[in-house]
């Protein structure tokens, strides 16, 4: 039975290079992303330069969280997806044969749009991923990386009289916080977040903003958001996704104010469809 | 779709704004010197009484930018609209400013014996009118293309400005009598070349407007 694909008709590139001859941390060649029968994604090809933070944006459907999900191979738990093509981080292909999916998902770290503590207390939640991987030698050790990671995390201050307190007593904004510290605390090398701040207040939605501004120093951040202004905000660089192909990657800048693409231009002035 | 619909309708009632805050300047320039030529007072002060009503208008210009850039959060062209149009009100509202300071000259002027220099300033204002209707024609149409012409052609107010400053020097030196009318025309041909320099910044937002490049200050 032929693949269904879901955007025959789009024949547009990314105009400005996806590919740069620049070092990526994570290198996407010609990759192709089917649930089943039907194609989601559409020939990608992507460049994400280390510890910049890249914005994906695009409509409802248009492929760009399970692009994201690619990326740490999340779409591994979903029944009958496939990928074809490479996803090179620091040119080892995530998809070769042999590929150890723990270590992966330790060094790509995910944050999703509902924050999802474990129903543990503070500090288990953060000890979590470094107790099975082992990473601690020691319990000051475990303690001393637990505190570093509430404080890359920007929530070290509020939190640190009650650690030991259920991590389900804190505010939304708190809570999701705690998720960016425990994917931290493994300290992973690519941070994928997934509409991290879609659930929160503004005031809550500023913090997880300026905590990414922080985090690129140290991490290459990758973050869907179906919000433009959010991704004109904390972004550098912005890919915008139509019908599961890439149309264009641009500065941000350049793409809020001139993008090349009239389909990219239709989006964010809000005249698509 | 109904909210990006009023969106066009905000930017679409920004652009009728600016069109007429444009077509007050050239109308305000175009009767200060038909007070000048045709030595009418009442007509410049006329320009002079309505030009609080074209400064009320470059406010309201002002006020719908901030507007729309607060509740709109224009992107792209939108965005390239919105500023150029924001930065183009206060230019339009110079013009007139100028179109006064003539206004003004033209009734001190009118008092005195006429002067066959002022004939001199008519082709000056001619041409600048002329720049000023095309700039907004090509603002109106997005035409970078024109506008860029139209940049172009402020080399000719330049020389007749030239032209026309070392003609009044002459005369001050030759008619010592009649220097004090030949600085107030001096003042005016000053006007006029300023009016040039504004309608090139207006063609500058037009370039922008339409292909995202920064001319300005390029040449």
């Amino acid at each position: 039975m032929p693949v269904q694909t879901a955007a025959p008709k789009i024949e547009v590139r990314a105009s400005t290079p996806a590919v740069t001859n620049g070092k990526a941390k994570v290198a996407v060649r010609d990759l192709n992303f089917f649930y089943g029968r039907v194609q989601a994604l559409h020939d990608i090809s992507l460049d994400i330069p280390e510890r910049i933070v890249m914005a994906f944006i695009g409509p409802s459907g248009c492929g760009k969280s399970t692009f994201l999900r690619t990326l740490n191979r999340m779409n591994d738990v979903i029944p009958g997806t496939r990928a074809d093509g490479q996803v090179l981080i620091d040119d080892h292909d995530i998809y070769a044969a042999g590929t150890d999916v723990v270590a992966l998902r330790r060094r790509v770290g995910m944050v999703f749009q509902k924050s999802n503590p474990f129903p543990k207390s503070i500090f288990d939640n953060v000890a979590y991923g470094l107790r099975i991987n082992r990473m601690a030698e020691s319990s000051s050790d475990l303690q001393g990386r637990v505190e570093q990671a509430l404080k890359d995390a920007a929530l070290w201050n509020e939190v640190k009289d009650r650690l030991k307190t259920s991590a389900l007593s804190l505010s939304g904004g708190q809570q999701q916080r705690l998720c960016i510290a425990r994917a931290l605390a493994v300290r992973p090398e690519v941070l994928l977040m997934d509409e991290p701040a879609s659930a929160l207040d503004p005031i809550a939605t500023s913090k997880i903003e300026e905590l990414i501004f922080d985090l690129k120093k140290q991490y290459t951040i990758v973050i869907v958001t179906h919000n433009m202004q959010q991704a004109a905000r904390v972004s550098d660089t912005t890919a915008f996704f139509l019908l599961g192909k890439l149309i264009e990657v641009n500065a941000t800048e350049q793409m809020f104010t001139a993008p090349k693409e009239k389909l990219t231009e239709d989006y964010i002035t809000g005249r698509f469809g | 779709m109904d909210i990006h619909r009023h969106l066009d309708d905000e930017l679409s009632s920004l652009r009728d704004r600016v069109l007429l805050l444009g077509g007050e300047a050239e109308q305000a320039l175009e009767r200060a010197m038909h007070a000048l030529t045709d030595r009418d007072s009442d007509v410049a002060r006329q320009v002079l009484d309505h030009d609080d009503q074209i400064d009320r208008l470059e406010v309201e210009i002002d006020r719908q930018c901030i507007d729309i850039i607060a509740l709109r959060q224009p992107a792209a062209r939108d965005l390239r609209f919105v500023i150029s149009v924001a930065k183009m009100a206060p230019v339009l509202e110079r013009i007139a400013d100028h179109a006064c300071n003539i206004a003004r000259a033209a009734i001190d002027l009118n008092n005195e014996p006429e002067l066959k220099s002022v004939l001199d300033l008519n082709r000056m204002a001619e041409h600048a009118l002329k720049m000023l209707r095309a700039s907004l024609d090509a603002f109106t149409s997005s035409d970078a293309i024109k506008a860029r012409e139209i940049i172009k052609s402020d080399s000719e107010i330049n020389d007749l400005y030239n032209h026309t400053f070392h003609r009044l020097i002459e005369l001050m030196v030759s008619e010592p009598s009649t220097a004090t009318r030949d600085a107030r025309l001096l003042f005016v041909a000053k006007h006029l070349e300023r009016i040039g320099d504004y309608v090139t910044d207006i063609c500058e937002l037009t370039v922008y407007m339409s292909e995202a490049a920064f001319i300005k200050h390029t040449k």
